[in-house]
């Protein structure tokens, strides 16, 4: 659907955005580092989940092209396997994330099993259709349980020493999280897996005809995006406490896709800044009573039908942004 | 007293009643979308709010100006209708050029939209709606109590899914309709008028997801969120028909509702997901879908 | 006779390249026009986008006095021109008869329905079966017949006779011959030398993306070494 952004091969300008990457790279984890000197650390944690979530969702959509209008699955689930581990098992929060995105990982790989059978929009309609299935499976399943959720999840001790009660501790718990998400991401979209990948994508005949069993690796990148996805939503249950139905709303796979439309499908910083744009307008909608709903929908149409690249894509495809040596390749 | 298989035979004939109503809905509602789908290329997330639109149209206009549900089966179709033409106009029609995504995208967000405003307008409970009075009551069929209602919508559900067939089989318009589906082009140097026609289907399809609605009305509550859910649940049959044919996206209507009501029969756990079960089932053996021809 | 579709300096591209170099041709009322040359050089494009189905366009293109760059595609047909495609165009989900009656009539002066099926008496005799059961050559009959009934007043045929066997493009040679007998005017595109000079009044000979000459069909005989070296056959 979309494609990645990459700097053009020839030297200077494209050196002037790699400096500019590094340095916005820099400049952002100098803000992160800061940011609950400044603003509601509950705020920040939010945002960083769902920023790690776009980025898990994008892996799929932007290096693969598949829609997926499942990934609540994933990310909704991973909240209840982590926030069972940790209440019921007194699993570690480390521990207790990690079988999030364990159990996430799996779901992904019985609903992509399925999902991969078909292409474009019937791949969106299947996995909206077993993330819907997974849905009346929490509704109904006993560890879940039902309508209120799991409420009271303690956060514990990271590696059993560092309280992550204070919300300092756990903001940066959360950041360690959120940035050890983005490079696992950048890892394994320049591994030669994601090399494979790219070129399924701009080609897919081609590709089988090289001998790449595309289906294997679509699938491959199926789970890896729902495991990521289960790192947010582990991280999730642990910051608020709680798992509720919510998280496995198809609203909440509309919500993901919208974060990374709105950023930039394809672009690694991208999905960031869209979860960022929306958890904000989120945050202060809360206090209005003018429904979020609305505001979704129509930053939705508007996304589609103004700015497919999304701001930053958009931003890449600008004169300034090509001028400064970035690339948007359609 | 009468059973079959351990389960009484009223018990069983309501649940069935109930499949056949419900699959009534899914038939409708799916050929809508292959109709839309053929044409133009877009999977419509609206769709369900286009039903759920029928529904309130009906409502509304019974509330503030008196219409009762007669005339309001065919103004409610009408309104949605050109509501919808208007969209395809003015927005929609600009996405054709591109990835299918988009348009199934767009749609989503105007479901949104739709959803959202008449959620902030008439709050998220349902509202009754009352079951006209020449249809109430019910007739004893010996074997079971039918109540009219529901045998009225049954019917109707066939004539119009059956009508709807015959209008793109067996008419002109319906010719224009599946020659464009095959080679816009050649149809557009041909002398007719494609990007009128496109705005047609999309209006055709957005009347019958109302019109549904407007039958749906008096059996379920009137709700903003009436469509949604049930709009995932056509997309599993569509899935599972394929959308490469009318009747298919029928038939597979009609089977799914009545497997569903046979499931609360026998597994009540089940039933809200045994249409997604049986879904994952024909990807496995037939993933083009009982009726698909496309891959 | 004056030129009922006149075409100066015609531009075309599809997408980033640049097809059509300056296309200049007239085609007089009741001409029939042949444009020969290579495969690749733009013969097919030149009649897509005089047809507007190719939109990236710039030039001119004169039909009856008319103007028809801002024409819309759907509109081409209601000013008096009719299309039958290389591939043909036949729609498999219509029949023989729906495929037939298809294309709206445009104008007074198309051929009936009856007087159709007695020029194509296989097209009556198969008028319910699917449109493409029938064999190629009925297909390219198909085609043509479509167009007739429209009353259009100039016919554009790409290849007509392209993968057909000799005998039925001798019968669309005495289609053709009927047409121009009507006052039809017929711009077509051909490989078939010996079809061609059976019903041409007039040759373009077309090279990358232009028309490098035009020549009556009594030239043809004096034409034919060079003819033969540039089109390479």
């Amino acid at each position: 659907m979309a494609d990645m952004v990459e700097t053009t091969a020839s030297g200077e300008r494209s050196a002037t955005a790699q400096s500019i990457r590094i340095g916005f790279l820099l400049a952002g984890l100098a803000a992160l580092a800061v940011a609950p000197l400044f603003l509601y650390p509950v705020f920040l944690m939010k945002l960083l989940c769902f920023a790690l979530f776009a980025c898990a969702f994008n892996l799929l959509i932007g290096y693969t092209g598949l829609l997926s209008f499942g990934h609540a699955a994933f990310f909704g689930g991973a909240a209840y396997f982590t926030a069972h581990a940790v209440k019921e098992w007194h699993l570690t929060p480390e521990l207790g994330i990690l079988v999030g995105v364990l159990g996430a990982a799996l779901l992904g790989l019985v609903i992509g099993f399925f999902a991969i059978r078909r292409q474009g929009i019937y791949f969106a309609m299947i996995t909206l259709a077993l993330a819907q299935m997974f849905y009346f499976f929490c509704l109904q399943a006993e560890f879940t349980k039902g309508e209120d959720g799991i409420q009271g999840v303690p956060r514990g001790h990271f590696l059993g020493l560092l309280d992550l009660s204070t919300s300092t501790n756990m903001y940066y718990f959360t950041l360690a999280v959120f940035l050890v998400g983005l490079l696992v991401i950048w890892r394994f979209v320049n591994s030669p897996f994601g090399m494979i990948l790219k070129s399924i994508r701009e080609n897919e005949q081609r590709a089988v005809s090289l001998g790449y069993s595309v289906q294997y690796y679509k699938l491959g990148a199926f789970v890896m995006s729902a495991a990521l996805a289960g790192l947010a939503g582990g991280t999730k249950a642990l910051v608020f406490q709680f798992a509720t139905l919510t998280d496995v709303t198809w609203q909440m796979s509309g919500e993901v896709i919208l974060m990374t439309l709105l950023g930039g499908i394809g672009t690694l910083i991208g999905p960031v800044f869209g979860a960022g744009l929306v958890v904000t307008l989120q945050h202060y909608l809360a206090t209005s009573d003018f429904p979020v709903t609305i505001v979704t929908g129509v930053v939705f149409m508007a996304c589609v039908l103004l700015f497919r690249r999304g701001l930053v894509g958009e931003f890449y495809a600008s004169r300034l942004g090509r001028r400064l040596g970035f690339a948007y390749r359609r | 007293m009468t059973t079959i298989f351990g389960i009484p035979l009223a018990a069983f004939l309501g649940q069935l009643l109930i499949g056949l109503i419900n699959g009534s809905f899914y038939a409708m509602l799916s050929l809508g979308l292959a109709v839309i789908f053929g044409l133009l290329r877009v999977i419509n997330f609206a769709h369900g709010a286009q039903y759920m639109l029928g529904a309130f149209v009906a409502l509304l206009l019974l509330q503030y100006l008196g219409v009762d549900y007669w005339l309001a089966l065919a103004i409610a179709p009408l309104v949605v209708g050109l509501f919808g033409a208007l969209v395809e106009r003015t927005m929609l029609s600009r996405l054709y050029d591109l990835d299918p995504l988009y348009g199934l995208l767009f749609t989503f967000g105007l479901a949104l939209t739709i959803e959202g405003t008449f959620r902030y307008l008439y709050g998220a409970a349902g509202q009754p709606y009352s079951v006209p009075p020449a249809l109430s009551g019910g007739t004893n069929l010996g074997f079971m109590f039918l109540p009219n209602y529901r045998g009225w919508v049954v019917a109707v559900s066939l004539v119009t899914c059956l009508g709807t067939w015959l209008l793109i089989e067996k008419t002109k318009l319906g010719a224009y309709l599946r020659a464009a589906t095959e080679n816009t082009v050649l149809v557009q140097a041909f002398g007719i008028n494609v990007p009128l026609l496109l705005t047609l289907t999309y209006g055709f399809g957005a009347a019958l997801a109302a019109f549904a609605g407007v039958l749906a009305a008096p059996i379920y509550q009137v709700s903003p969120l009436m469509g949604t859910n049930l709009i995932i649940v056509v997309f599993a049959v569509v899935v599972v028909g394929g959308m490469g044919s009318i009747l298919g996206a029928i038939v597979t209507g009609y089977m799914l509702g009545i497997a569903e009501g046979l499931t609360k029969v026998f597994y009540p756990e089940a039933s809200n997901i045994v249409i997604f079960v049986i879904m994952a089932i024909v990807l496995l053996l037939r993933p083009a879908g009982l009726f698909g021809k496309d891959a | 006779m004056g030129a009922l579709l006149q075409v100066a300096d015609l531009h075309a591209w599809y997408g980033e390249s640049h097809v059509l170099h300056g296309v200049d041709m007239t085609v007089g009322e009741g001409e029939t026009i042949t444009i020969l040359g290579r495969n690749g050089v733009g013969k097919t494009t030149t009649l897509r986008t005089i047809m507007g189905i190719i939109r990236a366009r710039k030039g001119e293109i004169r039909f009856a006095g008319r103007d028809m760059l801002s024409v819309p595609l759907h509109r081409t047909a209601h000013a008096g021109i009719g299309f039958v495609p290389e591939e043909r165009g036949i729609f498999a989900s219509l029949t023989v008869e729906e495929n037939l009656t298809l294309p709206p009539v445009v104008a007074d002066g198309g051929m009936p329905l009856e007087e159709i099926y007695d020029l194509f008496p296989n097209l009556l005799e198969r008028r319910a079966s699917q449109g493409t059961k029938l064999s190629g050559g009925e297909q390219q009959m198909l085609a043509m017949a479509r167009i007739l009934r429209t009353g259009v007043r100039l016919l554009i045929l790409d290849e007509p006779t392209e993968g057909l066997a000799p005998v039925i493009v001798q019968r669309i040679g005495e289609v053709l011959q009927k047409l121009k007998a009507r006052g039809m005017t017929i711009l077509l595109v051909e490989q078939n030398f010996r079809f061609a000079s059976r019903i041409a009044d007039r040759f373009y000979l077309m090279e990358h993306g232009r028309m490098v000459a035009d020549f009556p069909v009594a030239e043809l005989p004096d034409r034919m070494t060079t003819l033969n070296k540039v089109l390479g056959v």
